[in-house]
């Protein structure tokens, strides 16, 4: 993985110097809260209902076990134990004291890490495919490109307070793992009919209280055109979007109100501009940061006990339908570590968990980690050799839930409990819906359901691309539940359609398993999944299971 | 001319050090327990209070208004986000719950 240079230390580490300053200056009362609020949240710092909160980017998801202990020695020493990883592949740790801020981030820096543009309006942390570099289905490792544009990006003069903030997403697999049409752009790595490599490029894509799905800007962009293109659509967005109106302000209203053919016009042109500007030192840099994601030295050896343990042991065997993907090296799988104990909180894990899987990934895995956007820890390159292994040391730590992709697989942001934009909960209700159908043994039997849980329209929880999507809002300071259905993330992205009126938080549990029950009752058979068969039937006889006393009063 | 009415409110905010919620005393102290708030049934005292500790920002940030109710305790939240402020997350033992006598999850909104 990259590895910091002199230039990357030096900098990092001046950010921390001068945050110290920054915060000793608010204590002793130099800087007041309006002018500091900008200076910490540059810094990842944000102010929560009952504690600051540390936003620590982890840049495209990828972690060496090195990185995981330090994270783990974080959150023992200045927090309570436990990180949370979020849906951008961020950890955030949810009660540090101002005044130790300054050391984490020191602490951060030690192991090439940190906080910054986890906030305000500039570009944030690029996210990638949490299976990138391993994947079977992979045409090229998304990292690279991923870390050529964070440097592109961090402290660019020029996109320092941009319109609103801007995420990017790239993925080099056509089964897309990274939302890239739920972004300000997206990059699907591709290749031409000539066989030459280069991106898709979508535009315009985003959740939130206006959700839409990006639109490919160009078909084709070749390699060496990356930056240019990217700084051509980020400059006009710079220019045209809106600051007049905070609702209307991310690229992807600029781009329906301008127009898509238009705003690609005014790219074009920008990007004629720039594009003699990039001599080349961009594409050497590419070159010299892709050699440090080199792939391992796999290893050719027998599968051992792997297919006699599966015969053996069925909590493996069910642990290996569910938690390993297949990888593109002979004899290797991708271990899905699942942070969604049922009835725990999602995307939590303790510092003994941490430190647990840093030695699976130093032992076993070519200390490889990878946080993925629906909150699970990723061991990208495990022996299939060794999964009984694996799996066993898990087992001991809390760590061996077999249900990723599963009802009980809940990605749900901190919801009100934590957030101060939440206008509800979101964590107690996937524990709530986890622990229910943990209870019923249905999961397994449900198959792929994609459930994703937001504590207000920011959207966080991503529940417009849940095949069953929860919004939590506040009815005259009630928590108050809306489901939307057949949202998609992946490449054939869908926003999920809104089933009808909300429900309590009593209610919404009994809702989720009635609309399960109607999909056991309608799908042509186990193979046929939620989303298929919603695809196939429609809202109908959803709603029909969501609302029975209208479906009798129509009836009657 | 009929005047608005006013529901009683309390002022609180997170302290700066911590980032734990506070309220704003009568004795212009500021406390981590909501029940020794003030509460302040007139609109013109509530304003005048908030003034007041919007100035004290070397204590305090991100200092409103928010609506309470009377108890045999003290001001009580009637919002679900201010008894989420007044205890901490419904996930963990975290916050202030964690400092008070332990809290089974399941009685967190008893006694409200």
């Amino acid at each position: 993985m990259y590895r910091y240079s002199d230039f990357d230390e030096a900098f990092v580490r001046e950010r921390v110097a001068q945050f110290r300053a920054q915060v000793e200056r608010r204590v002793d009362g130099s800087l007041t809260e309006d002018e500091f609020k900008p200076l910490r949240l540059m810094n990842g710092l944000y102010l929560q209902l009952h504690a600051y909160m540390l936003r620590v980017a982890i840049p495209y998801g990828t972690l060496n076990s090195g990185q995981m202990r330090q994270l783990a020695m974080i959150a023992e020493r200045w927090d309570k134990g436990y990180g949370h990883f979020t849906t951008r592949q961020n950890v955030q740790f949810n009660w540090p004291r101002l005044t130790d801020t300054p050391d984490i981030l020191d602490a951060l820096a030690d192991v090439e890490m940190h906080a910054i543009q986890t906030s305000g309006n500039t570009i944030r942390n690029v996210t990638a495919d949490h299976f990138a570099g391993a994947a079977a289905d992979e045409i090229a490792d998304p990292r690279p490109v991923a870390e050529l544009i964070r440097q592109w990006s961090t402290d660019h003069p020029e996109f320092q307070f941009l319109p609103r903030k801007f995420k990017i997403a790239v993925t080099g697999s056509p089964n897309d793992r990274a939302v890239t049409r739920a972004h300000d752009i997206g990059l699907r790595m591709i290749r031409n009919d000539a066989g030459d490599a280069g991106f898709e490029v979508i535009v315009g894509g985003g959740l939130g209280r206006t959700p839409m799905i990006g639109k490919v800007i160009r078909e084709f962009l070749p390699r060496a055109d990356l930056l240019p293109y990217l700084e051509a659509i980020v400059s006009v967005y710079n220019a045209l979007g809106r600051r007049d109106n905070k609702y209307k302000a991310r690229i992807k209203i600029t781009v329906a109100e301008t127009g898509l053919d238009e705003f690609q016009a005014r790219v074009d042109a920008r990007f004629a501009q720039l594009r003699p500007q990039f001599g080349g030192a961009d594409q050497d840099m590419l070159a010299r940061i892709e050699g440090y994601f080199a792939p391992p030295a796999f290893r050719s050896a027998p599968l051992g006990r792997y297919e006699t343990a599966r015969e053996a042991d069925p909590a493996f065997r069910s642990w290996t339908d569910t938690n390993i993907a297949p990888h593109k090296a002979e004899g290797y799988a991708i271990v899905t570590v699942s942070l969604k104990v049922h009835g725990a909180t999602p995307g939590d894990a303790t510092s003994g968990q941490m430190r647990a899987l840093a030695d699976l990934a130093e032992r076993f895995g070519h200390d490889e980690l990878r946080i993925s956007h629906e909150q699970n820890v990723i061991l990208p390159h495990v022996h299939e050799s060794d999964l009984p292994e694996v799996h066993s040391i898990l087992g001991t730590h809390g760590l061996a839930t077999a249900n990723v992709g599963l009802i009980s697989d809940i990605i749900a942001c901190p919801g009100m409990d934590y957030c101060t934009l939440a206008t509800a909960r979101s964590i107690p209700i996937a524990q709530e819906i986890a622990q229910r159908f943990d209870e019923l043994k249905l999961e397994h039997g449900v198959g792929e359901l994609k459930i994703k849980i937001s504590g207000c329209i920011n959207a966080c929880g991503h529940h417009h691309v849940g095949h069953i999507g929860i919004l939590g809002l506040d009815r005259a300071g009630v928590e108050n539940y809306q489901i939307t259905l057949g949202g998609d993330g992946t490449e054939t992205a869908a926003i999920g359609e809104r089933a009808g009126p909300g429900f309590s938080a009593e209610e919404i549990v009994p809702a989720i398993e009635r609309l399960v029950h109607a999909y056991l009752d309608l799908r042509c058979g186990r193979k046929e999944s939620f989303l298929q068969t919603y695809r196939r039937l429609g809202i109908g006889p959803f709603k029909a299971a969501l609302y029975p006393e209208r479906v009798n009063a129509n009836a009657a | 001319m009929t005047r608005r009415r006013h529901s009683p409110k309390v002022v609180t905010g997170s302290s700066l050090l911590e980032g734990d919620t506070v309220w704003l005393t009568a004795d212009d102290r500021w406390t981590r327990n909501m029940s020794e708030a003030e509460l302040l049934e007139d609109e013109a005292v509530a304003e005048d209070r908030l003034l007041f500790a919007i100035s004290q920002t070397d204590i305090v940030v991100g200092a409103y208004l928010a609506n309470a109710a009377t108890s045999r305790n003290g001001p009580v939240p009637v919002h679900v986000r201010e008894t989420l402020r007044t205890k901490g997350p419904t996930n963990y033992v975290h916050g202030k719950q964690q400092q008070e006598q332990p809290v089974a999850l399941a009685g967190y909104f008893e006694g409200v």
